[in-house]
């Protein structure tokens, strides 16, 4: 077992570090920072002159050990644009995007699994056929067009919820949190609804799915043999056996919600990771950029060799597999 | 635990909704399109983060309503002689930690502002160093004469020395040298606000400074200054009275934002000329042999454009056409120069023909990012140019990749626009563009160009000291630059701020900064 976990651990820095070094190459032909970061009036001399300094004039792989060597000790610079401490930075918009991942996350299953159960138990009924045809359209609509249509419902015709930004917020430590504040709770709600509308989509057709499974298996035709009532069989007996696909498919997803938000919270305003990540490759402020991509890197790491040492305790192939 | 920091937090912001209540009639709510980049005015000079910042900190002079200067922190000047400045400071005035403004903290501003690695420095061009004569009399030293300062230092907002010495921040925040600087998140000013608090991308939040030394010609209390990047998301905030302002109205909500009986739209063009450069060198980048080195292609460039095509159609006759590449409100502006070349394809054709160039292929570099409308734009040049008989081909991507590019030489032709920020004066395009490539001038010539003539008349107007005749050398050195076609100007771009008809009174000048301390609210 422990040797399972340090193999796993060796591959995920391994992976952090190849992250590193492709976002690095990127930065190489995404262009010049100092072009952003000077003003109209600053001479070529200065400019060359902060170019230097920044080290940019050195190579790639000089500039990649550096920032390597740098991270490993916990300092990933300060950000270009605004001169803050870039891990400052990100520890401060982290609690919004979680906040925003994990309340998107819990409406997905709260609205995808019963959806789910009903089209499965109803095939055919006209409702159930209408929602997995919306269900469609759920999955292709773009997030931006989602969120653009909730703001123009909810907070220009109807008025009922703020169109940007997160409230007020509350800081306890040093995680904010908007969730204790009547403002805060109705700025989160838009922006997770439009996150999570392909979840709740892609939760519901994998219950479904797995719904008509079970439902053909022997030990539900037992159940209602007995005379068992019909939604005890198929809440308590027949769900059951389909959770399982569902929540590892939901943890999964957790890191793409985090890495995906950007868009979400560009059109809300959201202070969280994403917008941070859209202005800095606007600016080309490479310590924000590289800081953000092996962050979201490691928590795809995290979640997936998480999974697999689960995996590896419930299994005990697995373990010896290699 | 959880519960009781709940409970208490819902106290805490009944209490604060409570009393924001009464205030709210002077609450003005500014809804941008970008945040500021930093608290402190000497991070990179981001003109729009400065003219935030104005609200804040103040420099001895300042812009009113009508871009003329006149006296803010220093009361008046005047030449000692070629070199040197004298300014006698205002007394009285008080920081908003209640220290006292004296010569000391204009000296340790300046100081902190030219240091080497100031990402400022370039605002404050020519400054040699400064003296203290008494506690309210300061002696500016330039390098040589030089026309500018009381321009300059409109923009260099002025610290309290014993709040920079106290804080560790004498020095300006160096990111080469990644250490934070104090001054990003905290301020300490003299201005009509004064900072409350800030969460970047989310909220700052000002309020008003009532110590203020001059007499307040605005009513606002409170400014929550709230960035918000998606245009649709602006204008949706707009409509449901989330915001009160914005100066960035997108150009094509306007007509519906007008027709909100509780909004209004106030247009106009700025100071902003967008032009197009062209390459110099001797060959492209693709190694063929550059023409745009012949006049008569220049001549044939812009004879192949319809400037009422562009107004009308791509700019939705919101832009000023212009035949110079200075706005009218710049000095050195001439009415004369001000005529744009003839829309006449044929006589493109012909002049190409005779230059040898018909078909001439060269790729035309365009930003996404950076000015109005400017995708439309320039796929219409392009069109525009095919039929008057060159093969242009367009490159077009955000300013980040593009900039590479255009400094080195790689875009045959390319876009780009300037306001004469922060200078606004005529010198400013001249000194940084048109002039010859070399360590202290020319930055944006990325075309490579050199002319003598042009470089002596900038030269002299660079250390004349008489008004009348450094300007008349400026316009003479324009005047070169429309015969021999260096830039080709287009026009000046619109602007359009929107905002809740509470707002009466509202100082909008061309060169598109927000100053509220001029804004009046109706009660």
């Amino acid at each position: 077992m422990l040797v399972f976990i340090i193999k796993r651990t060796a591959n995920a820095i391994m992976v952090m570090l190849a992250v590193a070094m492709l976002a690095f190459l990127i930065f190489r032909l995404a262009g010049d920072p100092v072009e952003m970061m000077a003003n109209e009036q600053m001479t070529q001399a200065d400019r060359d002159e902060l170019r230097e300094r920044l080290g940019l004039n050195d190579g790639v792989l000089t500039q990649y050990t550096r920032f390597v060597v740098n991270a490993a000790q916990g300092n990933f610079g300060i950000s270009y644009r605004n001169g803050q401490d870039v891990l400052k930075l990100i520890a401060e918009r982290f609690p919004a995007t979680l906040e925003l991942v994990f309340l998107a996350t819990l409406i997905s299953l709260l609205v995808g699994i019963p959806l789910g159960v009903l089209t499965a138990i109803k095939r055919g009924q006209w409702y159930s056929e209408s929602l997995q045809f919306v269900s469609i359209i759920g999955v292709s609509l773009p997030s931006f067009v989602v969120g653009i249509v909730l703001i123009l419902v909810f907070s220009v015709v109807l008025g009922w919820l703020p169109a940007f930004g997160r409230g007020e917020v509350v800081q306890i430590g040093w995680w904010s949190t908007g969730l204790l504040t009547p403002s805060g709770r109705a700025a989160l709600l838009l922006p997770a609804l439009s996150l999570s509308l392909y979840q709740v989509t892609l939760v519901m057709r994998l219950v479904r799915a797995e719904m008509l499974e079970v439902l053909r298996s022997d030990y539900v035709k037992f159940a209602r043999a007995r005379g068992i009532p019909r939604w005890r069989i198929y809440f308590r007996h027949a769900l059951r056996n389909c959770l399982m696909p569902v929540v590892t498919m939901t943890a999964m997803n957790i890191g793409s919600l985090i890495a995906f938000a950007l868009i979400t919270e560009t059109v809300f305003q959201w202070p969280g990771m994403g917008l941070l990540f859209i202005q800095a490759v606007t600016f080309l402020d490479i310590p924000v950029m590289a800081a953000y991509l092996c962050i979201i890197a490691f928590i795809f790491v995290l979640l997936n060799t998480a999974v697999d040492i689960a995996y590896a305790v419930i299994d005990p192939r697995l373990r010896t597999a290699q | 635990m959880l519960k009781q920091i709940g409970v208490a937090a819902t106290i805490a912001l009944g209490l604060s909704g409570a009393l924001t209540g009464v205030a709210s009639a002077e609450t003005l709510k500014w809804g941008a399109a970008r945040d500021i980049y930093s608290l402190d005015p000497y991070s990179y000079g981001d003109s729009y983060t400065l003219s935030f910042l104005n609200h804040v900190y103040e420099g001895l002079v300042r812009y009113d309503a009508d871009l003329q200067i006149e006296p803010a922190l220093a009361a008046s000047w005047e030449q000692v002689s070629d070199t040197v400045w004298r300014f006698h400071l205002r007394e009285g005035v008080t920081f908003h930690d209640g220290a006292e403004f004296t010569a000391d903290d204009v000296l340790a501003s300046l100081k902190r502002v030219s240091d080497p690695v100031s990402p400022l420095r370039g605002n404050l061009p020519a400054y040699k160093s400064s003296k203290k004569v008494d506690d309210y009399t300061v002696d500016i030293e330039m390098t040589g004469p030089y026309p500018l300062l009381l321009n300059d230092l409109t923009n260099i907002h002025i610290f309290d020395a014993g709040w920079l010495v106290d804080n560790d921040s004498e020095k300006p925040t160096d990111v080469g040298a990644q250490i934070e600087g104090y001054a990003t998140y905290h301020t300490n000013g003299t201005g009509p606000f004064r900072l409350e608090s800030r969460v970047p991308d989310s909220k700052t939040v000002l309020l008003v400074n009532e110590n203020w030394w001059d007499e307040a010609a605005h009513n606002i209390d409170r400014i929550e200054f709230v960035p918000i990047t998606s245009a649709a998301t602006r204008v949706a905030a707009l409509l449901s009275g989330e915001i009160d302002f914005s100066e960035e109205a997108p150009a094509q909500d306007v007509p519906r934002l007008s027709a909100q009986p509780e909004l209004k739209v106030m247009e106009r063009t700025n100071l902003r000329t967008v032009m197009l450069g062209f390459n110099r060198k001797p060959t492209l980048d693709n190694g063929s042999e550059n023409k745009f080195n012949d006049l008569r292609v220049r001549q044939a460039f812009a004879h192949a454009l319809d400037p009422k095509l562009i107004q009308q159609r791509i700019m939705r006759g919101k832009s000023r056409t212009a035949g110079t590449i200075v706005a009218p409100d710049i000095p050195g502006y001439s009415t004369e120069l001000d005529t744009p070349y003839l829309y006449d394809p044929e006589q493109s054709r012909r002049l190409l023909q005779e230059a040898g160039a018909a078909d001439y292929p060269f790729t035309l570099v365009c930003t996404t990012d950076a000015y109005v409308n400017e995708e439309e734009l320039c796929q219409g040049i392009v069109n525009m140019l095919s039929r008057g008989g060159f093969k242009p081909q367009l490159d077009i991507a955000p300013t980040a990749a593009q900039a590479p590019k255009r400094t080195g030489g790689k875009a045959d032709v390319y876009l780009i626009g300037w306001a004469n920020e922060p200078m606004l004066d005529s010198y400013s395009i001249l000194v940084q563009m048109i002039k010859s490539r070399s360590d202290t001038a020319g930055v944006f010539n990325w075309g490579g160009w050199s002319y003598p003539e042009i470089d002596s008349l900038i030269e002299q107007a660079s250390t004349e000291m008489d008004r009348e005749k450094r300007l008349d050398l400026q316009t003479r050195a324009l005047e070169l630059v429309k015969e021999e076609i260096v830039m080709l100007p287009l026009h000046q771009q619109p602007m359009a701020w929107v905002m809740d008809k509470k707002i009466d009174k509202i100082a909008q000048a061309a060169d598109n900064k927000v100053r509220h301390w001029l804004t009046h609210v109706s009660e």
